[in-house]
């Protein structure tokens, strides 16, 4: 199945997108978008545990994705 | 109009107080966060900020949300500014209305503190000497490869 990727800030700035598409298997978890992104060049600049949103709303990396879904990588927040 | 919102362009702080204000609300509370000239001893030229922007006006109104069941008859609208600001330019101004002011007050301090921690906002930094960097809300810095 296929999900959307979000990415950030100086998260976007190391792997040079800010948003792309994997390809994952059913059953897929949050955590599993955060590895397959770290074994992208640049991906090693990402903490092995960020905070994570599925669809716009924070969730923990063991949180299964479905088809369509949207999982985003989210920096240090510095809003205010 | 939803009570949180990201704009783009100046925020309108009297609009805002206006829209919170009212003839039963004898407290009106105003929290503006600005640029600062400096951070951690460097000087600063400017502050980009970017947002995940579905997921910030979602967490803003959750956080309102919150505020208005800790804080019952409290009326909230707050804005939170992107793009490119300059020194001195407000980036969040958060109004709150109520009868009396220990809860107006506690809830802008709620709203505030919790925007901080929570809301996908974030920025980069411009200083003086030309060099620019992202920053974490700790006050911490990131280091990104070039």
């Amino acid at each position: 199945m296929t999900v959307r990727v979000l990415l950030f800030a100086s998260y976007a700035d190391a792997v040079g997108q800010s948003e792309l598409t994997l390809e994952l298997a059913d059953g897929a978890v949050v955590g599993d978008v955060v590895e397959r992104v770290r074994e992208m060049a640049g991906g090693r600049a990402l903490p092995p545990s960020p905070l994570l949103a599925l669809n716009a709303a924070y969730a923990s990396s063991s949180t299964v994705v479905q088809r369509g879904d949207e999982v985003a990588i989210i920096p240090p927040v510095a809003g205010g | 109009m939803s009570a949180a919102r990201l704009v783009t362009s100046p925020i309108d702080v009297a609009a805002l107080t206006k829209e919170v204000a009212g003839d039963d609300r004898g407290a009106v509370t105003l929290f503006l966060g600005t640029v600062r000239n400096s951070n951690e001893g460097r000087p600063v030229d400017g502050i980009d900020y970017s947002a995940y922007e579905a997921m910030a006006i979602a967490e803003m109104n959750r956080i309102v949300d919150e505020a208005r069941e800790r804080f019952a008859g409290v009326a909230i609208a707050l804005e939170h500014r992107i793009g490119a600001l300059g020194v001195g330019d407000v980036s969040v101004a958060i109004a709150c209305a109520h009868a009396h002011r220990s809860p107006a007050l506690d809830a802008n301090r709620y709203i505030i503190e919790e925007l901080k921690k929570r809301v996908p906002i974030f920025k980069r930094e411009h200083y003086l000497d030309g060099t620019s960097e992202w920053v974490a809300q700790t006050g911490g810095r990131e280091e990104v490869p070039s």
